[in-house]
């Protein structure tokens, strides 16, 4: 690769990295009442949800990056 | 020498020097106790629930109480304790063909703070899991940070647990094995109707990773199975959520899966929410999760080998879950309290594709009914 590609490269990468830092946060906070409801929670009940992942933790191979804090697990 | 009017205009200057300083100093610690106090990110609310559970399927039949009760204190932490019972009753098909069914129960305690300070949530608890031959014992520490004008949250968590094996009747065995596991996350606000969030976990154990009970088959033979005795797991999992209008929302899941066992796994999930009148709250979905075996992992091993296990849960299969939940507000007073009357159910179909039922010769499989009824109330 010559230098004036890699120039190139460079001058589009610091621009998308400049324009970036000018992105404003565009969905406003009086803009967020629908996301605030409980439909729109990945978990809305914690006991409730930690009790089906326990199931499948026990019976499945695998496991993790469930969102949320895992517990001890006397998975034998 | 300073003539008398020059002097007082000094002293005033001197006055209106100090005067300035002083109210300057005021002014920064106004602000850095107003900023103190400020709070972006708004504790979890107080909470209670009681549940019954049920689960069933595959000769395994496991039911209990679960309790949960979260609080508020002094307006800066949030305190959080749970109860699990699990009262389990077991003629699965590995104890029917090598050990004989029994009955035991199991019960978790998880104790929580969360702490919030500015825009960052930071969770620690812990938590200990106790069966008469098994007893896990784990701590996490969890820091969530919303960046971006509440836009965006980061967070990054830790995991450590250990747990004691040990096997009915023989108390001259005794093992152990220690988990570590490190998570990273990111939830981004895309629109005002959609949210999405990538997780990432590594996950590693080392220890006694097996069941004592377990029996592998080696050319027709039953022998005690061989694990390793470390594992090293890597899991990322995205998840979107879009409100639909109407009063509902569509949730996609999909995580992928693997470890150093040569396991790989695709689980994806969906769910449907939908609000009917003010007191109904009804959801609906689908999961779906199809894995590759271990390496180690034969139904009936040919060769004698380091490491066997004819662990299912280590073999290839998939399994389905198709489930309903309703929530009905019982009692409501908007900004006081809401009670609830939940229930769940959901239908699992597992599907082995290197696991034989040695009673019948053929491929193995089951359905399981999984049950929940439960009243949440938060305040």
């Amino acid at each position: 690769m010559n230098i004036p590609r890699l120039f190139i490269i460079a001058a589009l990468l610091g621009s998308a990295g400049l324009s970036g830092c000018a992105v404003e946060p565009w969905v406003k906070p009086y803009e967020r009442e629908r996301l605030a409801d409980p439909i729109m929670k990945f978990s809305r009940d914690a006991l409730a949800d930690k009790h089906r992942e326990h199931i499948y933790d026990v019976r499945e191979g695998a496991r993790g990056a469930t969102g949320v804090q895992g517990g001890g697990c006397g998975c034998n | 020498m300073a003539p008398p009017a020059c002097k007082g205009a000094a002293v005033a200057a001197t006055e209106l020097h100090w005067g300035l300083l002083l109210r300057r100093i005021a002014g920064l610690l106004g602000s850095l106790l107003a900023a103190g106090g400020a709070r972006a990110i708004d504790l979890p609310e107080d909470r209670a629930d009681a549940m019954f559970h049920v689960y069933d399927g595959g000769g395994v039949k496991a039911t209990g109480p679960a309790l949960l009760v979260r609080k508020k204190l002094a307006d800066r932490v949030s305190l959080s304790g749970s109860y699990y019972i699990d009262k389990v009753s077991n003629a699965s098909i590995d104890v029917v063909t090598t050990a004989s069914p029994y009955k035991e129960s199991r019960k978790e305690y998880i104790l929580g703070a969360d702490y919030v300070v500015r825009d960052a949530q930071v969770t620690l608890s812990t938590s200990k899991s106790t069966e008469p031959d098994y007893v896990a014992a784990g701590t996490n520490l969890d820091v969530t940070q919303e960046v971006f004008g509440g836009l965006t949250s980061v967070s990054v968590g830790f995991t450590r647990a250990v747990d004691q094996v040990g096997k009915h009747n023989d108390p001259s065995f005794a093992d152990s094995a220690r988990h570590w596991a490190y998570r990273v996350g990111l939830t981004q606000i895309l629109t005002p109707r959609w949210l999405m969030s990538a997780n990432f976990e590594a996950l590693s154990d080392d220890g006694y990773l097996g069941s004592p009970y377990r029996a592998a088959i080696v050319r027709g033979a039953a022998i005690p199975e061989r694990n390793p005795r470390t594992r090293s797991a890597r899991a990322i999992k995205f998840r979107s959520i879009n409100d639909l209008g109407s009063r509902s929302s569509l949730r996609t899941e999909y995580r992928y899966y693997y470890d150093t066992w040569d396991i790989r796994a695709h689980t994806a999930e969906v769910g449907y929410s939908r609000y009917f009148g003010d007191a109904w709250l009804a959801d609906g979905f689908l999961r779906y999760h199809a894995q590759s075996k271990a390496l180690f992992y034969s139904d009936n091993a040919q060769t004698e080998a380091a490491y066997v296990s004819r662990n299912r849960q280590l073999g290839t299969f998939n399994d389905v879950g198709l489930g309903g939940k309703v929530s009905y507000s019982i009692k409501q007073v908007p900004g006081q309290y809401d009670i609830k009357a939940n229930a769940s159910y959901e239908l699992l179909r597992f599907k082995f594709k290197d696991f034989t039922d040695i009673r019948t010769g053929e491929l193995y499989g089951y359905k399981a009914h999984v049950l929940q009824f439960f009243v949440s109330a938060t305040f």
